[in-house]
Parts: C-alpha cells; sequence; structure tokens
C-alpha cells in the first residue's frame, strides 16, 4: 500500500500557500476546489476537453505573462496528453505550475486503474525529461505542508506531483452556466 | 500550393493576431521563418492539434487574438478540443486549416472527402483561400466571424500532400 495525502488536506495546503495565482481546475479538483475557495481568479474548467486543463492554463499563463498560473490536472488526464509537458516547456512560459493530483484510478468513471498504475509511471521522471526545470512528488501531508511554499517559488514552469486517496462515489457538479463563469473570470482579470 | 509566407504574415498581422499556435504540415511550415520573423506574432507550438485549440481558449480568456493553424487531419484529431472550446466555453476561435489535396483533382485522400462535411457537421462558418489573391477574404472572413462572435475556419487550399 503506497502513501498518500487525502485529498482535501492536499488542497488546502496549496489554498493556504497561494498569492494572486489564476487557478484552473478540473475533474477531482474542480469538485473540492470551490469549496474551499472562492477566489475571483478560480477558473473551472468543467465541462471539459478531456486531458486540456493544463493547456487551458498554459494559453493563459502566455496571455498574462504578469500573472503566476497554478494548473490542477489528474493523473488520468495526464494520460491523455502526455505532450502537454513539452509543449509547456517548449512555450517559454515559466509562470505556470502544473499540480498532477496522482490517485492512480479514473475517479469519474468508477475507479478503473489507469494504464500508468499497472506500468508505475513516475510522473516527476517524465515532467524532468520534458525539461521542467522544477519538479517535486509529495506523499506525506506533513511534508507537502512544510514545501509548498518554497516550492511554488523554484523556477518555472513547475511540476507537483501530490500522490493522493482515492475518493469514493465520485460526483461532479457543474459550477454554473459557462458564460457567466467566463465573464466573471474576465472581469476579474482585466481588474487585477 | 504553398502560400507566400510573407503575405501571409502580413494577413495576419491585419487581422490583429497576436499568438499563432501551430502544428504545421508540408504547406504550412514554410511559413515558420516568416512567423518567426514578425514583431506583432507569438508562435507556440504543439505537439497534438488538441492543445492549439485549448492554449489558444486560454489566449482567448487572457486578452488576446489567437490563431490555430492545423492540417486538415489534425483537425480531425482535435474534434474534441474544438467542441469543448467553440461550443461548451462558447469562444469565438478563429482557425486556418491546411486543406490537403484539395488541389489535385479526383484524389482520393479521405482527409480531402471529409473536411467539408465535418465542418458543415459542425456548423462551422468557412472560407476557402485557394490563391495568395484571396487573402483579403481571409482577412475579411476573420474581422466578419470577430465581429459577429463566432467562430470560423479558412481552409487553405493545399496540393498533393
Amino acid at each position: 500500500m503506497r502513501d498518500s495525502i487525502p485529498l482535501i488536506p492536499a488542497l488546502e495546503v496549496l489554498r493556504d500557500s497561494r498569492c494572486e495565482q489564476i487557478v484552473v481546475t478540473t475533474m477531482g479538483s474542480a469538485r473540492e476546489w470551490p469549496r474551499l475557495s472562492q477566489h475571483p481568479l478560480d477558473f473551472h474548467y468543467i465541462p471539459s476537453a478531456m486531458g486540456h486543463a493544463p493547456m487551458l492554463a498554459l494559453g493563459l499563463a502566455l496571455a498574462r505573462p504578469d500573472r503566476e498560473v497554478i494548473a490542477f490536472n489528474g493523473d488520468g488526464c495526464m494520460l491523455m496528453s502526455l505532450g502537454c509537458l513539452v509543449t509547456i516547456v517548449a512555450s517559454g512560459a515559466t509562470n505556470y505550475t502544473l499540480v498532477v493530483l496522482e490517485n492512480g484510478v479514473y475517479e469519474v468513471t468508477g475507479g478503473q486503474s489507469t494504464a500508468a498504475s499497472a506500468a508505475r509511471v513516475d510522473f516527476v521522471a517524465l515532467a524532468r525529461a520534458a525539461g521542467f526545470p522544477s519538479a517535486a512528488a509529495f506523499d506525506d501531508l506533513d511534508q507537502w505542508r512544510a514545501r509548498a511554499a518554497e516550492t511554488l517559488a523554484l523556477p518555472g514552469p513547475r511540476f507537483i506531483l501530490l500522490r493522493v486517496a482515492r475518493v469514493a462515489d465520485y460526483e461532479l457538479t457543474s459550477p454554473g452556466p459557462m458564460g457567466e463563469r467566463i465573464k466573471k473570470f474576465r472581469q476579474a482579470l482585466a481588474e487585477k | 500550393m504553398i502560400l507566400p509566407p510573407a503575405a501571409v504574415v502580413s494577413a495576419f498581422e491585419q487581422m490583429g493576431i497576436t499568438h499563432v499556435v501551430w502544428l504545421p504540415d508540408s504547406a504550412l511550415g514554410p511559413w515558420e521563418s516568416a512567423l518567426l520573423g514578425s514583431p506583432r506574432l507569438t508562435l507556440v507550438r504543439v505537439c497534438r492539434e488538441g492543445e492549439a485549440w485549448t492554449i489558444a481558449a486560454g489566449l482567448h480568456l487572457g486578452g488576446q487574438q489567437p490563431l490555430v493553424v492545423i492540417q486538415n487531419t489534425g483537425l480531425f484529431e482535435s474534434g474534441d478540443a474544438l467542441r469543448n472550446v467553440l461550443f461548451d466555453l462558447g469562444l469565438p476561435l478563429y482557425a486556418l486549416v491546411g486543406y490537403r489535396n484539395y488541389l489535385v483533382p479526383d484524389s482520393p485522400d479521405t482527409a480531402r472527402r471529409y473536411t467539408e462535411p465535418v465542418l458543415a457537421a459542425w456548423g462551422l462558418d468557412t472560407v476557402l483561400i485557394d490563391s495568395a489573391a484571396a487573402l483579403p477574404r481571409l482577412i475579411e472572413h476573420y474581422r466578419a466571424c470577430q465581429s459577429a462572435g463566432r467562430p470560423g475556419v479558412a481552409l487553405a487550399a493545399e496540393g498533393k500532400g
């Protein structure tokens, strides 16, 4: 049995370490983050193009180099677009942090194992091989809490893997009409 | 057919494009030097075409004017990303799509055969750019789509791919 961090405390650490970054959520993070944060620069990418939250966040980072962007992704989503690790580095964006929540399963479809789980894929090694200057993994809550702020301050783009516990009874509800959310988000971006 | 790179870049600049998000084919690839030479355009390279649509979405949300540049084969590949950003997010993104083998009479290329039916199925507003002389149509079409707040696609006619 591998070590893991309960999902909500893992996210609470990030919430508490956050400054004024844009935060893009999807899947499991989109379910939990709105319960922890109601920041105007939160963008919940639901419904999404599967596996593409890091790319939407990269577009924001390129559009707004004056702001830091944090992108959440699941490990299953990550597998759907692994090439995005290369695209992120190649873009030259340094104001970017990708946080992958690894639980080894596709929660949304009922908890089936990912191929990466069977193959014991090392996502941090993949990120380093793609050229991320900063890449770290955490499977202990105290360690994550102690090092979150310094990890977010490392040279970007940054890759953070959080090994998190699986969540039973997955349910993802819409945070509201997309058009209204986009309008509010763009207003917040313009004002900040 | 390879559209003249300098004329293409000039058209993009007149359109007010800020970022070209692309995965080129052999007819689009020769534009690379001209794109890199433009002080008004930033080139963003992707590994797969679906990335291009979602990066463009983020750029648009952040206040930029992106252009997706891919081949029609990549258009097929990126269908879910296109569907999401154009119809779920409702963003008026614009793409220039290489139309492989359009200029080859009686080509059996299935990419050629299905391009327009697929775009029609998406309900996308399209324009054909089949020569350098047609580049003003690209500018006009882009402006019309942006003005109406709707997405659009320009098909760049290509020869043998």
